[in-house]
């Protein structure tokens, strides 16, 4: 494992042995359990799991608004040094929107439907910055002509509801850039939009990125997105990352059986005509996790060693997975995984 | 919007003509007042020029006829018992009833949201769920006993209070209003809070609901993931999104208290409209009556209006005159 002592530029985030558990009355929800993970400053890491794989909850505990019953238990959260886990919720406020940000899944829930746009972005500068109200719209102007939204000097009279899903979105993604941050957190932005729209925002993201010099956490379930957009992909499962590396590496060569799991299911990797292949079985409930490795019950390759829980362990530079029994040969395996 | 106001105020006088028809027709099945008006010595020939000087001998359309041109001209009758102007003695009567009834509003108001809005935000707490087992009351107890028990406690045992009546007027920006005078005051306070007690409850319900429900909402947590402060959270976000229901309430319920706080009234002797509606209702003064009811229509249309304009203010999505229907 890499600490970020070893590594030479400080990175703008780094998520060591992250716990956040839910106590529920059904039980202890075990949502992330033992998460490590850095970004690098203007480096894109895309957190890739299907649903309740923790990958929502592990944004969420960054920005320190995992509400009870759920709770941080365990690791640690260091923004540019900074420790999170015990920062006050004044300390964590004033970095929120400011320093990191995020942006949410459905944009037609995310912007307040009674306040008007101009509202919305005004005040995310001005909770930060003692700017003029003059200063706070044109920055509100600048960042929505940013995002490429047309004519945003009138769309900032706009109230949500006038305005298109895609450019809702855009509108969210202005707000989360108007700062200038440092990190964004951005939680499936597209998975609501159709897939022109994707594309676009997808390449503005990236864009404004590379020119802004901000990192971003991108958070889906959908390899096909990151495998475009991200530096570095880590996947998800159950609460924890079970494979990480540069995103080229995953992509061709995953080593964990859940990441070529998901690769084959990609439809495109499929032979036409063929049916397409498929991760058997479910997500084990958070409550209830299996023994051992939690993809044990589902993982074509399980030996009698999965039933301790595997560490994560390097098997190149910058690349770790989390298996006993890594896939060895990429090419040949996807071949037999198919039935 | 000024299309608007014209066609919802037309809409309105088909409803106060569709009213006065029922009210007066009603009116004229459930007895005689004439019997109710003489003195019972009175032989047959005084008995038949008393009907004829009240009109009662003409055809009920006739006497509807004649109500409806007075009423063009703004008179609603005389009142058979008292002799003067139905309109004349409801107006009378108006602000003493509308002062209570801006009071209880007033109070739901300002008592109402803020601890609707505290037991949405913290359920779990030991005064939430005092505040809620309150409000059950609140809805529960009958309003007459609350009054009677207000009376004891406060001006028998405790002698804060007056017990009945109301107090000296004074008058401010061309007003004249006992909510003026400390007296004033002293007197609206209690049968104001026995009116206000129901309506406190359902404003805390509601806000209660409204909050719980807007919470979770994601445009409070992409709030918060903005840095914005709790309690602008609370108070611009939450507070804007939850007001629609609140509005409608409130606006429909202060309706009720001008026309129907009769048991109120009664108990504090408060001299107001609803102690008006029952005297006349007991003496079969037609015109009061009619006069009464019409004015209440007229009331609940105004105010059904205002609230239908508020909502526009409130919810953006809302645009009032746009659709053509």
């Amino acid at each position: 494992m890499t600490g970020p002592d070893q590594r030479a530029k400080e990175p703008t985030l780094a998520v060591d042995g992250l716990a956040t558990h839910f106590f529920t009355k059904a039980g202890v929800v075990k949502a992330v359990d033992g998460v490590s993970l850095h970004v690098d400053p203007g480096e894109i890491l895309g957190l890739v799991g299907e649903s309740g794989s923790g990958k929502s909850i592990t944004g969420f505990s960054i920005l320190g608004l995992i509400d009870p019953p759920g709770r941080i238990v365990e690791g640690s959260i260091r923004y540019k040094g900074r420790e999170l886990t015990t920062a006050s919720d004044e300390e964590l406020r004033s970095l929120r929107g400011d320093r990191i940000a995020m942006i949410f899944q459905d944009p037609m829930m995310t912007l307040n439907p009674v306040l008007r746009i101009d509202t919305q972005m005004i005040e995310t500068v001005r909770v930060h910055h003692r700017v003029s109200k003059a200063e706070a719209l044109e920055r509100a102007r600048a960042a929505l002509a940013e995002v490429g939204i047309p004519s945003p000097e009138s769309r900032l009279k706009n109230y949500p509801h006038e305005l298109s899903g895609g450019m809702r979105q855009r509108v969210a993604i202005a707000i989360a850039f108007i700062n200038k941050p440092d990190l964004i957190i951005a939680d499936e932005p597209t998975t609501a939009l159709d897939v022109t729209i994707q594309a676009q925002i997808l390449a503005e993201a990236q864009a404004l990125c590379a020119r802004t010099g901000t990192a971003m956490i991108w958070i889906t379930h959908d390899l096909a997105v990151v495998s475009s957009l991200a530096d570095r992909i880590a996947v998800m499962y159950a609460g924890r990352i079970v494979e990480t590396g540069r995103t080229a590496d995953v992509v061709n060569a995953p080593r964990h059986p859940y990441t070529r799991g998901l690769i084959n299911s990609v439809p495109s990797h499929n032979v036409r005509g063929r049916r397409l292949a498929q991760i058997p079985g479910m997500t084990p409930s958070l409550i209830n996790l299996p023994k051992g490795c939690a993809f044990r019950t589902r993982c074509p390759q399980a030996i009698d060693a999965c039933l301790e829980p595997p560490p994560i362990s390097a098997i190149g530079p910058g690349r770790e997975v989390r298996c006993f029994n890594p896939v060895r040969d990429p090419q040949s395996a996807t071949a037999e995984a198919a039935p | 919007m000024t299309a608007y106001i014209i066609r919802r105020l037309m809409q309105s006088a088909a409803v106060v003509l569709a009213m006065s028809v029922i009210v007066f027709l009603g009116l004229h099945v459930v007895g005689d007042p004439v019997y109710l008006l003489i003195d019972p010595q009175a032989d047959q020939a005084e008995i038949e020029r008393t009907i004829r000087r009240l009109g009662l001998d003409q055809p009920i359309w006739i006497q509807y006829f004649h109500f409806i041109k007075g009423a063009l001209t703004g008179d609603l009758g005389t009142s058979f018992v008292h002799g003067t102007s139905a309109l004349k003695l409801i107006v009378e009567r108006m602000p003493a009833t509308l002062e209570i009834a801006i009071a209880a509003t007033l109070m739901s108001i300002f008592i109402g949201i803020p601890l609707g809005l505290y037991a949405g935000l913290k359920p779990n707490g030991f005064i939430s769920k005092s505040i809620m087992a309150t409000s059950i009351l609140g809805f529960s107890l009958p309003t007459f006993w609350v009054g009677i028990m207000m009376i004891m406690v406060f001006a028998v045992m405790l002698g804060w209070l007056p017990s009945t009546g109301r107090g000296p007027t004074a008058t401010f920006l061309g007003i004249t209003s006992s909510l003026f005078t400390i007296d004033g005051l002293r007197h609206v306070a209690m049968p104001a809070l026995n009116l206000a007690l129901l309506k406190i409850s359902l404003v805390i319900r509601l806000t209660r609901a409204g909050t719980r429900e807007a919470i979770h909402q994601d445009y409070i947590k992409f709030a918060r993931a903005k840095g914005v402060s709790m309690g602008r959270i609370v108070g611009v976000h939450l507070l804007k999104n939850i007001m629609i229901p609140v509005v409608t309430v409130l606006g429909l319920e202060f309706g009720n208290l001008i026309a129907f706080s009769v048991v109120t009234e009664t108990i504090f002797a408060w001299p107001g409209m609803g102690k008006l509606l029952i005297d006349s209702i007991q003496t079969l003064d037609r015109p009061v009556i009619v006069a009464y009811l019409i004015i209440i229509v007229l009331l609940f249309v105004i105010i059904n209006l205002v609230v239908d304009i508020l909502y526009s203010v409130l919810d953006p999505r809302v645009r009032i005159g746009e659709k053509a229907t």
